[in-house]
């Protein structure tokens, strides 16, 4: 019973990081229609950034006592305007000159601009190329026990943190004026501008949500993990942002809901796979699951089939 | 009824013709590995050949992957997972079948394949020749049978979709792959006699990889093959099958309202592909004497997906010539040679490309000229300062990469091929069925 | 078509051929040395023999993972390298000669690993090749050193195969059986355990080669392992894992990953209640342990040298690497330090910087002074070494116990 309660916990907490990182990968591909692979490189960024941010104020320092609360959402807010800044570069950039080109070759600047990412992110002048450990900025102990299985303040942060933005954003496409414009973009980009939505402003912005968002995930990531961050040029990075992106499929691509439902579901499934199963294949599992939704229910658990017209 | 297809008998090739048509593009490929194994392959350094080499595989795989990507316009992310499915199989035959025949995992081959010091005495092709191109055929045909399980989702499922498929498949083999037990080593050989082989067949050595495989892969061989693969890719892509590819591409509902069988053809494109990709793992292995599943991911297949898509989708000579610039560009970002001539070359090239077809446009030009200038001056530059190029190589990598598909979208030929750039004012290469 | 028209367009095609032809045949002068140093002197003196003269540079070669997502691993090793080199150099070189350091990175790719190899040994014209420290990296690299009969130094690869490629292929560090047996040892013998768990990373070679090494010498001795799981590249959460690991009450877990899983491990094993010792092996090895805090209390690991070792070899390493780059080295470093100085003292040994006679001299070596501990190289051409046990006390590891071969 324990062991149930204590991978229900993890897979939920896991899932709700996968859940944001998918947000930004389809709520890109919703508008854009385009896999965007320089997501995961901005999630790293997100960790590297809070990291520089906890150490210009002073934070993580050995020794010291962990700061108030409301310094790490300083570091949250800081950390998902800088990368928020950098996503509007990357898409001004690299994206908008190719918004009529075919799809494939945003996505191999998308490949570019992952790429440079990843080494600009680990050149000396940077975040440099050792592994850095991330501040504690909360406190280690455990908040409270139900049947054995220790419920942490970081766990409680995380799935708090993540549960205020996915409902932030849930009331920021469905009950703003902005939120109507990109889902009108997002289901007909030409006749969107024919009723006069700026189609341009509505994509960067979309973009700039979606990569603060893997900001606020990677944020998120240091706080629950507190260890070692890797460089930024390391594959765990990418495969992260790959089993978000998976997330993301599952739930329903360029379903908002869809990916939250993704998350948890792929957050569930590895953690339950590794107790349960066998922890050799932790990858495959995701993948797997994967490969038979879209044989069964190719448009994702929550998607919407569409008809392809002539 | 029965008149159009006699008349269509009257037009197909005699019967007699079958086998030299079959065997012509064979032929051609032996002269020409020959030749670039014995004529250039003595006078060039070895620093030359690898990097020939290497280019040779990396064009089966880029030229391969077009007939996917390019021609039949269904997205592949898993492309190294064929090479993996391949290489694995072609080293697991080659030094398992060599420790099984002839007792040893050492090489037996001939002059053919000889990679080691000094001459080689003995016959020019040799048992383990024959051994290893076996196996890296039969690589080739099990990666297909791969291809082949891919290929079914595209019953269902298209563009993203699919790709998102392959992907998961390129990372389930390679999980797959590394969770293998250890390979029984060549000073064990004894020991792996008396193994059975369907139990052999397993050991391949999980995340330390398969090692100490015999060399075999040489120019003559990866060229034999990358001219295998160019003729059956130009050949396929002005058949009826290619054009039926070639239309899925343009337009699946328009292709199946014709009479195409868009999942036959989608099935057989991912079978063929995966066969050359097969093949080219084969090599792969046998030339580094090591294959490791955990260096054929996900982010090898963006190498290949990079080439194809530089090189013009669709274009077989787009794609080669990607292939090679891609693997020259590392080497020579290094330390730079200088820039200006290659900048002057392509402004020439440009110009005359524009002045056959007869339509002047100075941006682009312009453009390249600006461009080539200030990398010239950054160069010197750095040069001056004694600033190490090679700690930014990846930087410059990726930012040439953005600028390439920035400044040419539709890749270096588009969809044509090179020699038809300068040909009649781009003839598109789908000539309407006769 | 005019015939104007055809002279232009073969013209045109001809400028693009030979455009090409001049980018593939370009060939590129010298190497990119690591530091400042090397830059000088890019080509040997054209003409004479690379043996001949006692006035030119010994130029030795050294691939290495400097970009991509292993960078680290080959940064560490250059700097310790760099470093053998600069002293040298200071105190005179090789035989009377300077000696070049050609450093040239391989992005981790074993197919870029054979280019570059090959360009060391035909373009820089090397006598001896370092290098690397990923196995599967070194075996790509080996038989091309093996077929153009340079020695090549391997710093850091612990997979048996590596020299087992050729006569050529040496190493100074030890092997993977070695340090699983270290491991077994020192758990069963010095801390009189014997029930224990693992958890390595099955995705890469080094944490599954040592789990398996273990394994096999813990059983020998007697001893029982009662849950064994794995995770993958990547993972950063281990509570799955540890949470099956509890279940079975061991009396120890061995973890023979990095570094940076190892802290997230302890952190969360210790959050979960676990409190029984972690052991590890040299992936162990780094300043950043100190942000364990008190989580990996009670842990050990084996390694190559501490530094705090009093002999006044490592503490002049310790303190000369620190002043150049402001941290502790970890083993890697130390690795790196020992092949190059290894290699120097092979050189003077040596009768000709011929291959075969470098190839011998690195191979009689006996009890070679280390920083990381008395090197001799056995029949296998591996490193016959000891290992040190180090214990982790609040984030810095003390030494704790020598184990002997």
């Amino acid at each position: 019973m324990t062991q149930f309660l204590q991978t229900l916990l993890d897979g939920v907490t896991v899932g709700c990081l996968y859940a944001l990182i998918a947000l930004g990968y389809t709520m890109v591909y919703g508008i854009l229609k385009f896999i965007n692979f320089a997501h995961s490189d901005v999630l790293a960024l997100g960790v590297w950034m809070s990291i520089t941010i906890a150490g210009w104020m002073g934070m993580g320092a050995a020794g010291q006592p962990t700061p108030p609360w409301y310094m790490g959402l300083l570091v949250l807010v800081g950390t998902m305007g800088f990368c928020g800044v950098v996503g509007f570069v990357i898409e001004r950039v690299a994206y908008k000159p190719l918004r009529k080109a075919p799809r494939l070759n945003v996505l191999i600047t998308a490949i570019g601009v992952s790429l440079l990412l990843q080494n600009v992110g680990q050149q000396k002048f940077a975040f440099g190329p050792y592994p850095k450990s991330f501040p504690s900025l909360m406190e280690s102990s455990s908040l409270f026990t139900v049947a054995g299985v220790q419920v942490r303040a970081s766990d409680v942060a995380v799935v708090g943190t993540a549960i205020a933005l996915m409902a932030a954003l849930q009331f920021l496409i469905f009950r703003t004026k902005l939120g109507a414009a990109m889902r009108a973009v997002s289901f007909n980009t030409r006749n969107a501008s024919l009723m006069g939505i700026n189609v341009d402003r509505v994509i960067s912005f979309t973009f700039v949500v979606g990569t603060m968002l893997a900001a606020a995930a990677g944020f998120l990531y240091g706080l629950k993990y507190e260890g070692q961050a890797k460089q930024t040029a390391d594959s765990m990075w990418v495969m992260l942002g790959l089993k978000a992106f998976v997330a993301a499929v599952v739930g329903g691509i360029g379903n908002v809901r869809g990916a939250v439902l993704g998350g948890l579901l792929i957050g569930l499934i590895e953690f339950f796979g590794v107790a349960y199963l066998s922890s050799q294949y932790r990858d495959a599992y995701v993948f797997a699951i994967l490969i038979m939704v879209l044989l069964f229910k190719p448009e994702g658990v929550l998607g919407r089939a569409t008809v392809e017209k002539v | 009824m029965s008149r159009l297809v006699d008349q269509a008998r009257s037009l197909s090739p005699a019967g007699w013709t079958v086998l030299p048509r079959l065997l012509w593009p064979l032929v051609v490929g032996v002269v020409i590995a020959g030749l670039i194994q014995f004529v250039i392959g003595p006078n060039i350094s070895g620093f030359t050949s690898k990097v020939m080499l290497v280019a040779g595989i990396n064009i089966i795989m880029a030229v391969s992957l077009t007939v996917v990507n390019g021609f039949t316009g269904q997205f592949s992310m898993g492309h190294a997972g064929f090479m993996a499915v391949g290489g694995y199989v072609a080293a697991t035959i080659t030094y398992y079948g060599s420790i099984k025949l002839f007792g040893t995992a050492d090489f037996a081959g001939g002059t053919v394949s000889w990679t080691g010091a000094g001459a080689f005495e003995g016959p020019i092709v040799g048992k383990g020749d024959l051994l290893f191109i076996g196996s890296c055929i039969v690589g080739g045909l099990a990666a297909a049978g791969a291809g082949y399980i891919v290929g079914l989702p595209s019953l269902r499922l298209r563009g993203d979709y699919l790709a998102i498929v392959t992907l998961g498949f390129g990372e389930i083999v390679r999980v797959l792959l590394q969770g293998t037990p250890d390979q029984i080593q060549p000073w064990k050989a004894k020991e792996a006699l008396d193994v059975p082989w369907y139990e052999l067949l397993l050991k391949l050595g999980g995340p330390k990889g398969f090692n100490l495989l015999p060399t075999y892969t040489t120019l003559f061989w990866v060229y034999l093959f990358v001219v295998l693969t160019l003729i059956v890719s130009y050949r396929l892509k002005n058949s009826s099958t290619g054009r039926a590819f070639l239309s899925i591409r343009e337009d699946e509902i328009a292709a199946q309202a014709m009479g195409v069988d868009v999942t036959r053809y989608k099935v057989r494109a991912f079978v063929l592909a995966s066969f050359f990709a097969g093949m080219a793992g084969g090599l792969y292995a046998m030339d580094i004497g090591a294959i490791n599943a955990g260096d054929l991911g996900f982010q090898r297949s963006f190498d290949f997906i990079i080439m194809v898509v530089l090189g013009g989708l669709g274009s077989i000579s787009g794609a080669t010539l990607a292939a090679v610039i891609l693997t020259i560009l590392p080497e020579l970002l290094r330390d730079l040679p200088p820039i200006w001539p290659a900048g002057l070359v392509l402004l020439a090239g440009m110009a005359a490309a524009q002045k056959l077809r007869g339509q002047w446009r100075l941006r682009p030009l312009i453009v390249v000229a600006v461009l080539t200038a200030v990398l010239e001056i950054a160069r010197r530059v750095c040069v001056a300062k004694g600033i190490n190029i090679a700690d930014y190589r990846l930087i410059l990598y990726a930012s040439l990469l953005i600028v390439m598909m920035l400044s040419r979208p539709q890749g270096l030929f588009g969809v044509r091929e090179a020699w038809e750039l300068f040909g009649r004012g781009g003839k598109k290469p789908a000539k309407g069925a006769a | 078509m005019s015939a104007m028209n055809l002279i232009a367009r073969t013209a045109a095609l001809l400028m693009v051929g030979f455009g090409l032809a001049s980018l593939g045949c370009e060939k590129p002068s010298g190497g990119t040395g690591g530091g400042g140093a090397t830059k000088s002197g890019e080509t040997g003196t054209p003409g004479s023999p690379k043996e001949d003269g006692d006035a030119g540079q010994i130029v030795i070669g050294h691939y290495a993972s400097l970009t991509g997502s292993e960078a680290t691993f080959g940064i560490s090793t250059d700097n310790g390298i760099k470093m053998a080199v600069e002293e040298r150099n200071k105190a005179g070189g090789v035989k009377g000669r300077q000696v070049k350091l050609v450093t040239l990175d391989n992005q981790g790719k074993p197919q870029e690993t054979q280019t570059v190899v090959t360009r060391l040994i035909e373009q820089n014209e090397v006598v001896a090749v370092l290098g690397e420290v990923a196995s599967s990296r070194s075996l790509a690299g080996a038989p091309i050193c093996q077929r153009k009969g340079v020695p090549m130094i391997s710093p850091s690869s612990t997979n048996p195969d590596v020299t087992a490629v050729g006569d050529m292929i040496s190493r100074v560090c030890f092997i993977d059986p070695f340090q699983g047996l270290v491991g077994a040892k020192f758990a069963r013998e010095n801390l009189n355990l014997s029930k224990g768990a693992t958890l390595y990373n099955r995705a890469q070679a080094y944490s599954s080669g040592l789990n398996t090494n273990f394994k096999e010498a813990f059983t020998k001795m007697g001893g029982q392992i009662v849950s064994e799981q794995a995770y993958s590249d990547g993972d950063n959460d281990f509570s799955a894992q540890l949470t099956a690991i509890r279940e079975q009450g061991p009396e120890f877990i061995y973890v023979p990953g990095y570094y940076t899983e190892v802290v997230n491990i302890a952190r969360q094993a210790r959050k979960l209640g676990i409190t029984v010792p972690l052991i590890g092996g040299d992936g162990w090895d780094s300043e950043e342990l100190k942000n364990a805090g008190d989580a990996l209390n009670n842990c050990y690991f084996s390694n190559h040298y501490s530094h705090e070792d009093t002999r006044t070899e490592v503490q002049e390493f310790v303190k000369k690497y620190q002043e150049q780059y402001g941290k502790v080295p970890d083993g890697l470093a130390a690795l790196g330090y020992d092949a190059a100085r290894l290699l120097f003292d092979a050189m003077e040994r040596a009768p000709s910087m011929s291959g075969k006679d470098l190839a011998s001299a690195i191979n009689s070596t006996q009890n070679f002074a280390g920083v990381t501990g008395a090197i001799s190289i056995d029949e296998n051409r591996n490193a016959n070494k000891s290992a040190v046990i180090l214990e982790v006390v609040n984030g810095q590891p003390k030494y704790k116990a020598t184990v002997k071969p």
